[in-house]
């Protein structure tokens, strides 16, 4: 009797899976504010994100055959209710997400010691772990309003962990500040346009918006929306024009938070502006082809040479991988642009790769910032003698930032240019092996500086702390495998595009 | 007739007037003031102008509050505006004050650090860091940092 009662109360929990990918992260952030113990809060904080871990793998293992949850919160069908909703799509965002904030964890302990005055870290675990509430909140719902009020929780969050960050340097508040302004821009263009979705359609559902939108056609307001919305994310996504605040919130944010932010907050974003154009717009619209040919991807071609460009002129090697960041979103939005299948799969998997890439190093920046106490090429150089394992990973993630056969970024580099040559635009093809050359010009004034000059005299560096090296070299090496076992990867983008691509008929 | 309806044009869509005066208003004060308090108040302004967006949108015309009798017989001649767009600007009125809250808390910070809340000033101070960390590392690095 007893068994069965245990079956049918894990029957019930499975069931409510995807409610509890939010609310156990959610719910850990007042517990860490409340216990207060700073030995506690970060097991809280850990068991919390792995937890959340597992149940993005649960979850994403029910939705990999192209089968929808949905789920309705408290009951109130949708589309009055509010409903979380994952497919193949976000699932796999998902992942990312909660897999990388796992990894940033461990890390974060011994990388804010040196960072934030241990009095604050307390909150630090709270901010951080509602930041991942949010963007757990934003990938999983399927309630357009409900997107910005997880959105404003992840930013609101975000800008606290980024001002924790003037403890190092007081500029970290000037950047918080910046990133305040423009994402509250960013953020309130995107609720103006979700107004004017409402008032033409009457419904917030985003399953519900599609089926309006469809039957009714465009209009102005439709238009209008489509516009808002799409600048909207544009400020948070940090797509060329509107990047202004990236790349110093990312150089004064403390290591830990550039990490996470790095892997994971502007994904979540291009997913959000991935649903929006796929499954709430129709991509046949004209409006919708004509601002993705004509804006998007012009844009996207210019963020990939002039931040690329940047990139190489830094000498702060934080501020140079922020520039490359920029660089990178240009390719994803790139493959966004070219309205194909596989120019979408190329955006997905690119969007996981470069999470794990971009993590992997700026975990390496993290570890040579605490021992040298600085990211400029001049203080770092020579340490990859003497912290081999560290300058190891930095290696490996660099060559899968150009994008070198046998790594992760190889795969999603290959997957764009596919898309590319079949629609018929080879000229974007070699325009994007030529930025790519671009990235081996900054990439190799880094591996030169820590390898082929000499240690800054009286320095004897130790290696990182275990619990640093050990989640880096995990990325590191996923890295390496997501770069040889491209079948996990490219499966899971495949069938994340068939599903956007459907639009809302595969939403009923 | 063309009057009419220019007439017609201002002044029935006098809700989206107000919205994109107040909202441009907002956003100029953002970009144009030096000052980061001011700066706030023209973001506050902007949020607001969506507010009024949102709940006007939520009026009929001849509609009435939108609460139902306590013996719950809808007199269904009766005309309800619509509560929902309310309840969403709730949300958003919530998030606006955080911002606002968090933004002044920053700015206090910056106070503390800087000695000055002026955009100017700040940039020069940001300025001399960038030159200082320039004579130390752009020596070694060629002159350039």
């Amino acid at each position: 009797m007893a068994v069965v009662e245990t079956t049918r109360v894990a029957m019930t929990l499975y069931d409510h899976l995807p409610v509890l990918q939010v609310l156990v992260p959610l719910v850990s952030a007042p517990l860490i504010v409340l216990i207060g113990s700073r030995r506690l809060t970060w097991s809280i904080a850990f068991t919390a994100s792995a937890v959340s871990f597992v149940i993005a793998i649960l979850l994403l293992m029910q939705v990999i055959d192209g089968s929808i949850i949905s789920y309705q919160i408290g009951g109130w069908a949708p589309p009055l209710g509010i409903e979380y909703r994952v497919d193949a799509a976000n699932a796999f965002v998902l992942l990312l997400v909660s897999g990388i904030s796992t990894l940033v964890l461990p890390y974060a302990r011994e990388s804010i010691k040196s960072e934030i005055p241990a009095r604050h870290h307390t909150l630090f675990y709270a901010a951080f772990m509602l930041c991942l509430t949010g963007l757990l909140g934003v990938t999983i719902t399927g309630d357009a309003f409900n997107v910005f009020v997880f959105l404003e929780i992840s930013s609101l969050s975000t800008y606290v962990l980024i001002a924790m960050g003037s403890y190092r340097d007081k500029r970290a508040l000037t950047a918080a500040y910046d990133y305040l302004i423009m994402g509250t821009i960013g953020a309130t263009f995107f609720v103006i346009g979700l107004g004017m979705l409402y008032m033409a359609t009457g419904t917030l559902n985003m399953a519900d918006l599609a089926d309006r939108i469809a039957d009714q056609g465009a209009n102005r307001t439709v238009r209008a929306a489509f516009a808002f919305i799409v600048v909207g994310m544009g400020l948070k996504i940090a797509i060329y024009p509107l990047h202004l605040w990236l790349p110093r919130a990312y150089t004064f944010a403390p290591s830990a938070v550039t990490v996470f932010l790095a892997a994971t907050a502007t994904k979540v974003a291009i997913y959000v502006l991935l649903r929006f154009t796929f499954s709430v717009f129709q991509p046949k619209f004209m409006f919708e082809v004509n601002t993705l040919e004509f804006i998007i991807l012009p844009f996207a071609i210019l963020a990939m040479f002039a931040a690329s460009f940047i990139a190489i002129f830094q000498t702060d090697f934080k501020r140079m991988l922020a520039y490359s960041s920029i660089a990178q979103i240009g390719y994803m939005l790139l493959g966004i642009s070219l309205l194909t299948e596989t120019g979408l799969t190329a955006t997905v998997v690119y969007l996981f790769n470069h999470g794990i890439t971009k993590a992997t190093l700026f975990m390496g920046v993290g570890i040579l910032v605490l021992r040298s106490g600085g990211s400029f090429y001049n203080r770092i150089q020579g340490m990859g003698k003497t912290m081999p394992w560290t300058s190891a990973a930095i290696v490996i993630g660099g060559l899968s930032l150009i994008g070198v056969p046998g790594t992760a970024g190889f795969i999603s580099k290959w997957t764009l240019v596919e898309a590319t040559i079949e629609k018929g635009w080879w000229p974007v093809s070699i325009l994007i092996v030529l930025s790519s050359l671009l990235a081996v010009i900054y990439v190799w004034r880094v591996f030169e500086v820590l390898y082929l000059k000499a240690p800054l005299a009286g320095t004897n560096y130790k290696e990182a702390p275990l619990t640093m090296l050990i989640p880096m070299w995990i990325l590191a090496l996923s890295c390496i495998y997501f770069g040889l076992a491209t079948d996990v990867t490219l499966t899971a983008a495949r069938a994340a595009a068939q599903g956007l691509l459907a639009g809302s008929a595969g939403m009923f | 007739m063309g009057f009419e309806l220019t007439q017609e044009y201002i002044l029935g869509h006098m809700n989206y007037w107000l919205f994109s005066v107040l909202m441009m208003t907002g956003l100029y004060i953002v970009v144009a003031k030096g000052n980061l308090v001011k700066k706030i108040v023209g973001l506050n302004i902007f949020q607001t102008s969506v507010f009024m967006l949102y709940i006007s949108t939520g009026k009929i015309t001849g509609g009435t509050a939108p609460i139902f009798p306590l013996d719950m017989e809808v007199d269904p001649n009766v005309i309800y505006s619509n509560p929902l767009p309310h309840v969403l600007i709730l949300t958003a009125i919530v998030v606006g004050i955080s911002t606002t809250a968090l933004g002044l808390a920053l700015i206090v910070r910056i106070q503390e650090e800087f000695n000055t809340i002026e955009e100017d000033e700040i940039l020069e101070i940001e300025r001399a860091i960038v030159l200082a960390e320039n004579a130390i590392h752009g020596d070694s690095m060629g002159g350039r940092a």
